[in-house]
């Protein structure tokens, strides 16, 4: 079963305890009487969908409650990184950094 | 409601006696005059227990660090409201919400040499005792169900079900404990 650490718990568990919540780091934009229909659409609607590491929000739901934030790769679904929320994304996570040592068939 | 399940010599399924539940959100900066009034301090790392005294007698006190700012407090059901009033008069001035949820669960104590291998039929936890010892509390899942886990002890485990879902939970731990047997 892939293990997902959870920066709250400081431990890694086991992935059904979580919940993928959704794209990271994306900002309402605002005040909502300034905002343009087609800013509104793409808060709402667009997102990337990069093939390579993706800065997503998980809950641990089954577990201390919280939302926080995990770089993933979508190729091969390791978890690079997971930092609280409100943390900045870890430099070390970025798309061209090096790749972690975990090797997953 | 643990009727049917078999009891075996490498485990046994107990219900606990009725008692007083909270849920207590607060900040760290608040957590010492929690204990105070409590009578129990609070444990600071996530993800432990506390305790003393012996499960529904007069004076058992336990205090469950769940969630970054949440703390389960259990205490026999005669004492539940003078430990809410306690509280609430002694966190007045902090930021806080304690709500009683003693009915929304259903308590149970799993023992035995065989318990954690029960627990792991439907629980996904790595429970040995170096990953999970004695002192640790948890939510976590067991088959379909979300439950709470406090390793009391390296063979006993105290257990907190939905109460709706505790039949369910009975069932499907009689259905491991065939298994396992
Ligand atoms: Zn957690």
């Amino acid at each position: 079963m892939l293990l997902i650490r959870c920066p709250y718990c400081g431990m890694d568990r086991p992935e059904i305890e979580f919940r993928h919540a959704g794209a990271a780091h994306i900002i309402r934009p605002g005040p909502p009487d300034r905002v343009t229909d087609e800013e509104w659409a793409a808060f709402l609607y667009l997102r990337d969908n990069p093939k390579g590491r993706v800065a997503e929000r998980w809950r641990h739901v089954h577990g201390c409650g919280r939302f926080f934030n995990a770089v993933r790769d979508t190729v091969t679904d390791v978890f690079v990184a997971t930092y609280k929320a409100g943390e900045p994304r870890p430099p070390e996570s970025a798309p061209g950094a090096s790749e972690p040592t975990e090797a997953r068939p | 409601m643990a009727d049917g399940f078999t009891d075996t010599p490498r485990f046994r399924l107990i219900e606990a006696p009725p008692l007083a539940r909270f849920v207590l959100r607060l900040p760290a900066g608040a957590l010492t005059a929690a204990g105070k009034a409590y009578g129990l301090a609070l444990p600071e790392a996530i993800n432990r227990g506390a305790s003393h005294g012996e499960r529904g007698k007069p004076g058992a006190r336990v205090a469950l660090h769940l969630g970054p700012d949440e703390w389960w407090l259990i205490v026999p059901e005669a004492e539940g409201a003078e430990v809410f009033a306690a509280l609430e008069k002694a966190l007045a001035a902090h930021p806080r919400s304690l709500v009683e949820i003693s009915h929304r669960q259903v308590g149970f104590v799993l023992e035995g040499e065989g318990a954690a291998d029960l627990l792991n039929a439907g629980c996904p936890l790595d429970l040995s005792e170096q990953a999970f010892p004695p002192g640790m509390a948890t939510r976590s899942l067991f088959h379909r169900i979300g439950l709470m886990i406090w390793r009391m002890a390296p063979s006993v485990f105290r257990l907190e079900i939905d109460r709706s879902l505790a039949p369910y939970f009975v069932a499907s731990m009689a259905e491991s404990a065939r298994d396992h047997s």
